[in-house]
């Protein structure tokens, strides 16, 4: 009994403080809100308003969460086996790249067979972004840390090259983006909202997350490699493979994100087509933990507060980077307090 | 001989000026209680002795001491007054000092850059000079002599383990606590360090000393507190006890006949299934590495490599599993040339391993036992393309497997960092012995097992042997080798120094070839 209430105890503590640690956050942030002389309740009665008290504002924290999702997961394989991809926002930009290409090159097939193979472009040209990084890993030992991160830089370029350059639309007046995309290439959207059919790639990823890791032989060498590489090296566990299989299916699925981002919600490739979905869906596999519900909870939560910042900058006149602050204070406190109780457990 | 009964007693042996007391430590883990209010005293200038099986609770109670654990109940004083020791840098400041099971030391630093680190107070500048003063002192009052440039990595386990207290004696600690110190000792190492620790206790240190070996508890200790599922079961003098005695507390009621196996007669003709041939490996980082090295092991034999450790004998394990490949030479498995093959298909190929440091080679410490358990046969328990794994059928599984060998371990659903380190051998022993291999390659297979477990281990090697299994045990302890093994090889500086039948030598002789040609020693039993 008293065990049993020990156990009980110790998870429920351990979430409540993970939740009272991001309270910080927001009291950290209200006190600067003071300072300027701006009521923070308001402003945060503002952002759950905003996101969550009115049907369209509830939409689009889901279509938010969509990349999100995909994005951490991208981020959350790899770091099971204790590589750490910061690189999900290229391999966005990669899948969107390569889908692009497909878009623009096979504009006449019909829809049945267009959009598996967009599917399968976004999925392959997000992989080949991973891909890179894990072989400079694997091969000449380049931290995948720093690659993935410089790898962000470079794709994004990349995009605005071609949107401004080789597919540039030449009806757009000089805009910088590609052509529309045909119907056939367009994702479905429900509802009279902008929720597309990412949402079931989303919760796939995390569904096939989640059951790999815990009930196949995949998921268990990589749990073994992220717990203690060592041990899996001497267990004839390959680790170089494993290590290019998961950064390439992360990266997979943060361009299938990309996939989505344009088929559905752009309609063409153009800058600015992620608001920063790669690094905010790096810091919800971190905020998680790594363990996809947490995913689902984390993303559909930078969700709110990504709508929210839309709604106190209209309404309030505050900066959208107020909740820049709030995301990344929450990101600092969550973090140093794991990193505390490994120094000291 | 004093009979002693098995119940729950205390006797009182009055300790002229207590200095270190624990009175009613109780503290649990979720779903078990390791630690039940537990009363223990120490005195200025006396060795504590703590007796009991694997996973009695010693290794968490001398955790609590040194501040690693906070107690749920409880009270610690030293000299009197009562401390509250919330981590281990508070205990460092009230004269406490721990030696782990693991150690705990940068290996690439040097000697002198660790010891700096366990200084309470580390200045933006490191006095290099002032550790070295210090360490010349410490060396020549107590012979704990130590390179203070050599890096940490170059140093043998005993070596490390002088630094570490070293360590604890620069950072001003009075009270020392050596949770089974012996267990990476060869045995001269071992009177060493007893020769250093007792003149530590001349000193008016307070020493706190874990181990399972009754002979050494008889040899070093003042007295003996014997620990039985987290509950002390009584304090002795050690003048007033026998291993006898000992033994009887430390199980209790329990029947400890010496289940003496029996030794199938060899086959005449056994197969030889693991053959060395001729292998040499270049020495690198100033280890002994191998030189024109070859043995073999037959079918239904138990093979003994004895030796210091640090003379080869890592690296003819690595070069066995396919982690190492020789400059030189050839591995055989049963006349097929494995020199090249990878680790994953020698070990397929039916070769088992009792890694040398199990908790950093051989296991996962953040997965359960149950997931451990299956870490060398993922193929066998997740089949086929792997895509599904019945996590309860392989459970039930290992459970059999378990109750099969008769070697507990508790709670296959917990995670194997939070297993007593007697628990985590058990576990490579079952999983590897388990496996049945063709080819068991042993390090110290009883390390850090209690006297129980280290007999039932014996058996399962030695059963594993009659039914055919070819094994290679690799050990300090020679009274373990001549008790295991039908074959002896001695290693010295990486070279196979001499090949014994078992029988045909004494302890004497293999200790000499052992220590032949002037092997750097960690503890050489100098004076003080
Ligand atoms: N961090 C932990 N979490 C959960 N249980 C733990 C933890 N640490 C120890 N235990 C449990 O407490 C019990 C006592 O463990 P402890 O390490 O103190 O044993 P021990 O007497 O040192 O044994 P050994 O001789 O094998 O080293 C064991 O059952 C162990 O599994
Ligand atoms: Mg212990």
């Amino acid at each position: 009994m008293v065990a049993l209430a020990r156990v009980i105890d110790s998870r429920v503590l351990v979430q409540l403080r993970l939740l009272g640690m991001a309270g910080l956050a927001f009291v950290v942030v209200g006190a600067f809100l003071v300072l300027f002389g701006k009521n923070p309740l308001l402003a945060y009665a503002e952002i759950f308003r905003g996101a969550l008290g009115t049907s369209y504002g509830a939409s689009e924290v889901i279509v938010r969460a969509i990349p999100l999702m995909l994005c951490a997961v991208a981020t959350a394989l790899p770091a099971r086996m204790g590589l750490v991809n910061v690189g999900p926002e290229g391999q966005l930009h990669a899948g969107a790249l390569a889908v692009t290409w497909g878009a623009l090159t096979f504009g006449a097939l019909p829809r049945p067979v267009f959009l598996p193979a967009l599917v399968a472009l976004g999925l392959l040209g997000g992989a080949i972004g991973a891909f890179v990084p894990a072989l400079l890993r694997v091969k000449v030992g380049v931290n995948e840390t720093i690659s993935t991160l410089l790898l962000n830089y470079v794709i994004v370029l990349l995009v605005e090259h071609m949107v401004r350059g080789p597919w540039k639309d030449p009806m757009s007046f000089n805009w910088p983006y590609t052509p529309e995309f045909p119907d056939a290439a367009r994702l479905s959207t429900y509802w009279g909202t902008r929720i597309h059919a990412g949402l079931w790639f989303a919760l796939a990823a995390i569904l096939l997350f989640y059951f790999t890791l815990r009930f196949t032989r995949w998921g268990y060498e990589l749990r073994v490699i992220g717990d203690n590489p060592e041990a899996a090296g001497r267990a004839g566990i390959p680790i170089g493979r494993y290590t290019l299989l998961a950064m390439s299916i992360g990266g997979a699925l943060a361009g299938l994100a990309g996939m989505a981002e344009i088929c559905a919600i752009q309609g063409r490739l153009r800058p600015g087509i992620s608001t920063g979905f790669g690094y905010t869906g790096f810091l919800v596999s971190w905020l998680a933990l790594h363990h996809p519900l947490g995913i689902v909870v984390m993303a559909i939560l930078l969700g709110v507060l990504s709508v929210g910042g839309d709604s106190i900058q209209i309404s309030l006149g505050l900066p959208y980077a107020t909740v820049n602050i709030i995301t990344s204070l929450i990101f600092f406190i969550v973090l140093g307090s794991r990193f505390r109780r490994r120094a000291t457990a | 001989m004093r009979r002693l009964g098995s119940g729950a007693r205390h006797l009182d042996c009055s300790v002229t000026g207590v200095y270190l007391r624990l009175e009613g430590i109780t503290k649990s883990f979720p779903g078990i209680l390791a630690n039940s209010n537990i009363h223990l005293e120490v005195g200025r200038g006396e060795i504590l002795a703590l007796l009991g099986e694997n996973g009695a609770g010693k290794s968490t109670l001398m955790k609590v001491l040194y501040g690693f654990y906070r107690p749920d109940a409880g009270t610690i004083s030293i000299d009197g007054r009562p401390v509250v020791l919330d981590s281990p840098s508070d205990a460092i400041r009230a004269g406490i000092g721990m030696v782990f099971q693991s150690f705990m030391l940068i290996p690439a630093f040097s000697v002198a850059e660790n010891i700096a680190l366990a200084l309470p107070r580390l200045g933006v500048w490191l006095d290099s000079g002032q550790i070295r003063e210090r360490l010349r002192d410490l060396a020549s009052r107590y012979g704990l002599a130590a390179d203070a440039d050599a890096k940490v990595w170059q140093l043998s386990g005993g070596e490390q383990q002088r630094v570490e207290i070293l360590k604890l004696l620069v950072s001003g600690a009075r009270i020392l606590i050596l949770d089974e110190p012996t267990s990476v000792l060869a045995p001269h190492e071992v009177d060493g360090l007893f020769t250093v620790l007792r003149t530590l206790r001349d000193d008016g240190y307070t020493i706190v000393f874990i181990t399972h070996k009754l002979r050494e508890v008889m040899a070093i200790a003042d007295r003996i507190t014997v620990l039985r599922k987290g509950s002390v079961v009584g304090t002795v003098p050690r003048d007033g006890t026998s291993e006898e005695d000992l033994a009887e507390m430390l199980v209790g009621l329990r029947d400890v006949r010496a289940t003496s196996f029996s030794r199938a007669a060899q086959a005449s003709e056994a197969r030889t299934v693991l053959s060395v041939d001729d292998v040499s490996v270049r020495g690198e980082r100033g280890r002994a590495g191998l030189s024109h090295v070859s043995l073999h092991v037959d079918a239904g034999e138990i093979g003994g490599v004895a030796g210091v450790t640090g003379n080869g004998q890592s690296e003819l394990g690595e070069v066995v599993l396919g982690r190492l490949s020789p400059d030189h030479g050839h591995v055989y498995l049963e006349d097929v040339d494995v020199t090249r093959w990878s680790t994953a298909k020698i070990l397929a190929h039916g070769v088992g391993v009792i890694p040398e440091d199990p908790l950093r080679m051989g296991v996962a410490p953040g997965l359960t036992v149950t997931e451990n358990m299956v870490l060398n046969e993922r193929r066998r328990f997740m089949p086929g393309a792997g895509l599904y794994a019945d996590w309860r059928a392989i459970r039930r599984a290992i459970e059999a497997r378990i109750e099969n060998f008769g070697l507990a371990i508790p709670r296959l659903t917990l995670p194997v960092g939070t297993l007593s380190g007697g628990n985590v051998q058990r576990l490579l022993l079952l999983r590897e012995i388990g496996r049945r291999p063709k080819l068991l390659v042993a390090f110290y297979p009883t390390r850090g097992l209690d006297i129980a477990a280290t007999r039932m281990a014996h058996d399962l090697l030695v059963a594993a042997r009659n039914a055919g299994a070819a094994i290679l045990v690799v050990s300090e302890d020679l009274d373990e080798l001549f008790a295991l093994c039908d074959r002896l090889v001695v290693f010295s500086r990486g070279t196979v120094v001499g090949t014994f039948k078992s029988g045909d030598v004494d302890a004497v002789e293999v200790g000499l070839r052992m220590t032949g040609g002037g092997k750097r020693e960690a503890w050489s039993p100098s004076p003080a």
